[in-house]
């Protein structure tokens, strides 16, 4: 393969280009390369992890004592708004799709670079000037935005809502969701045109399939999202009346779009995770992954279902289908159920080693499957109404969604960490940081399905010593302070990690997939020299020959012909 | 390309199916434009996809017996590094936020994202350093 430079005139090739690279800041602020850009939203968005980790801190230190006056109401609605909203926009997604996908979907089907690079660089600033903006309404006279990351019309109008707050978090959400929208068409292009020859749609990896899907997922809902918001700002300044009922608008329209996003959304936040832990799996279990097409098929299937379930977040505005909401919204649990099943099957009979990544793994089965039982109780109306608006549904996408960004992200982030940076982290550390994780999790969260289930609801900045919801908040304060702790302790193992570096060899894992077949980290254009691709594990293949994939193939005559052509070769 | 083809097409085909039901069964307006939209967004690269089908050669990366060799040759033209998207990510970022803070900041904003235009375009017949 041969990468043309865009400079005419000038010298091609990788050593060429190396001699002009700018350094520091400069290569930060003008690189094209995937690898810079995924690191750069890598840690933009781990960043902003550490921020709205630090606010819900505060946030379950108003909840430690009844009548509380830590924080105001005011504050509190903005502490948890921008918590969410940060979590959501600006980590869990930009974590995945804009980190883990720019550095990794191009190595694993053996391109050179994303699609568009330049695009791929707007991409980012986009996203970290949208981050800023949401930051930003701490710093105004009226504060940053109190309406919860959905934004409910009319609260989220300017009478409920004055001042410049909100309007930053609407411009925020347009700059990140651009973002994202410019990010899936550079991966929906990758993946379908700068496979390696010999690299099939159905032997991509999994991590790849689930990116692909997720993308799609992102270009059904931003731009539904995005189209809610300008409807919103014209509401807020322009004197249109879409959301306000005086006007003959309905708010509940502000529902029925921002779900038709928010829902597929939520996917957009698992998926890549998913894709993750499916490469984590069969690497430490040393076996192929179980039910490769049963797993694309139910994250099709996942991904299809998704967009058709919005309204089962608006059971109680009682202007839902309920039936169809409630069934569309049950069925998902069969792929998702697909999928735990073929994680386990893939588990069952190999040599489990437990390294980090791998426990980051398992504590994520475990989690995942308590909120997604949990979700299927929530996909019943009538449960639904019991329990909407409590801490149960807290606690319910709370584990979904810190099972899956958390858990499989930092997963995935000791997984690739030897190759994203070309050092090895210490192991025990990221053991205690685990242990610490699972332990504080679910000593924070379990609580909150009691308190839910005793009536206790979200989003309110105090309760009373008569409400007997003391103890259990003390214990999920107490839990989350412990989570918090974890993190310190892997801020510490990084450190340790730069300052006193163990170089990581190219595949430390005995990795399947063909990011390992390059160094750690790899070079400027990613490969020197790539391996034949005849099976999903083309890395596997080449460094066990004895016991390579194509030899194990049905088709006896095939496999054959391809061991025949590559000796001749 | 089958295989994309197929993807977007099952995509459309079942946000289709998914609209009549949901429409017939509901008559609300909203869900049902966004999932006919959502049919669209499968149905049109699909039908993309189909017609260069059949148009074009299986691609190296579409057959499972090809070699490294048969992909060599140019992959595409990639770009060294630049500064304007940089310039033009601040640009849009401050023509955005003068929804916030008043006309004025767009001014500063659209000349960001004008003067991006003009270097870009001279850029690539320039070559793509900074």
């Amino acid at each position: 393969m041969t990468i043309i430079e865009e400079e005419i005139g000038a010298p091609h090739g990788g050593e060429a280009h190396h001699d002009v690279e700018p350094k520091g800041v400069l290569l930060w602020l003008t690189s094209t390369d995937h690898k810079i850009i995924g690191k750069n939203y890598m840690y933009t968005s781990l960043v902003f992890f550490v921020i709205a980790g630090a606010l819900a801190m505060l946030i379950r230190t108003q909840l430690f004592a009844p009548n509380n006056h830590f924080v105001s109401p005011q504050t509190y609605n903005e502490l948890f708004t921008i918590h969410g909203s940060m979590m959501l926009y600006l980590f869990a997604g930009p974590f995945a799709f804009g980190g883990f996908a720019n550095y990794i979907l191009p190595l694993q089907i053996g391109a050179p670079d994303m699609a568009f690079p330049r695009l791929n660089a707007l991409s980012y600033w986009l996203y970290l000037t949208g981050g800023i903006s949401m930051l930003l309404g701490f710093l105004t006279a009226s504060g940053a935005a109190a309406f919860g990351w959905v934004s409910y019309a009319p609260l989220s109008n300017a009478t409920n809502s004055p001042g410049a707050g909100p309007d930053l978090w609407i411009v925020s959400i347009m700059l990140v969701g651009f973002s994202g929208i410019f990010t899936a068409v550079n991966l929906v292009t990758t993946t379908f045109y700068l496979r390696a020859p010999g690299l099939t749609m159905f032997r991509m990896p999994i991590f790849v399939w689930n990116m692909f899907v997720t993308a799609l997922l992102i270009l059904i809902a931003f731009p539904v999202l995005t189209a809610a918001l300008i409807m919103l700002y014209a509401d807020r300044h322009l004197g249109t009346h879409i959301y306000s009922v005086a006007g003959g608008g309905m708010p509940v329209l502000w529902q029925n779009l921002f779900w038709f996003f928010g829902h597929p959304e939520v996917y957009i936040l698992a998926l890549p995770f998913f894709g993750m832990v499916t490469e984590i799996i069969p690497v430490f279990s040393k076996k192929p992954v179980f039910g490769y097409k049963g797993l694309v098929f139910a994250t099709l299937a996942i991904a299809g279902l998704s967009t058709g379930v919005w309204a089962h977040h608006m059971f109680t505005t009682g202007t839902v289908l309920l039936p169809f909401f409630s069934a569309m919204s049950l069925l998902i649990a069969v792929p998702t159920g697909i999928k735990i099943f073929t994680w386990i099957g893939t588990m069952w009979g190999g040599q489990v080693d437990f390294k980090s990544p791998m426990l980051f793994v398992v504590g994520f089965i475990i989690v995942f499957t308590m909120g997604g039982i949990t979700g299927v109780l929530l996909a019943s109306p009538p449960i639904d109404f019991a329990t909407h608006d409590t801490y149960f549904v807290v606690a319910h996408f709370h584990q979904v969604l810190f099972g899956t960004t958390v858990f499989a992200g930092f997963g995935g982030f000791f997984y690739w960490y030897p190759k994203i940076t070309g050092r090895m982290f210490r192991e025990g550390l990221a053991k205690l940081q685990f242990w610490l994780i699972f332990i504080g999790f679910n000593v924070t969260f379990l609580p909150q399905y009691l308190l839910g289930l005793q009536g206790m609801p979200r989003r309110i900045a105090e309760y009373l010593p008569s409400d007997h919801f003391t103890t259990l908040n003390r214990i999920s304060s107490v839990g989350a302070y412990i989570t918090g702790f974890a993190f310190v302790i892997w801020m510490i193992n990084m450190w340790i990690s730069w300052r006193k570096p163990i170089p990581a060899p190219a595949n430390p894992w005995d990795g399947h997939t063909l990011e390992w077949a390059t160094d750690s980290p790899p070079s400027h254009h990613n490969f020197e020299k790539l391996p034949p691709i005849r099976s999903q594990r083309p890395v596997w293949d080449m460094n066990h020959p004895e016991a390579a994939d194509y030899k194990a193939s049905h088709n006896g005559k095939r496999a054959e012909s391809i061991e025949k052509s590559e000796t001749s070769r | 390309m089958k295989s994309e083809r197929g993807i977007y097409m099952l995509v459309g085909i079942f946000f289709f199916v998914v609209m009549v039901i949901y429409f017939l069964w509901s008559g609300e307006a909203s869900g049902s434009i966004m999932l006919f939209a959502a049919a669209g967004l499968g149905v049109m690269p699909g039908l993309y996809f189909s017609w260069w089908v059949r148009r074009m050669p299986l691609r190296p990366e579409d057959r499972p017996e090809a070699t490294m060799s048969e992909g060599s040759g140019a992959v595409g033209a990639f770009p060294s590094n630049t500064i304007w998207p940089f310039v033009l990510g601040m640009g849009a970022a401050l023509t955005a936020l003068s929804l916030v803070f008043g006309a004025w900041l767009a001014v500063v904003g659209l000349s960001f994202i004008i003067s991006t235009a003009l270097n870009v375009s001279l850029e690539s017949r320039r070559g793509g350093s900074i």
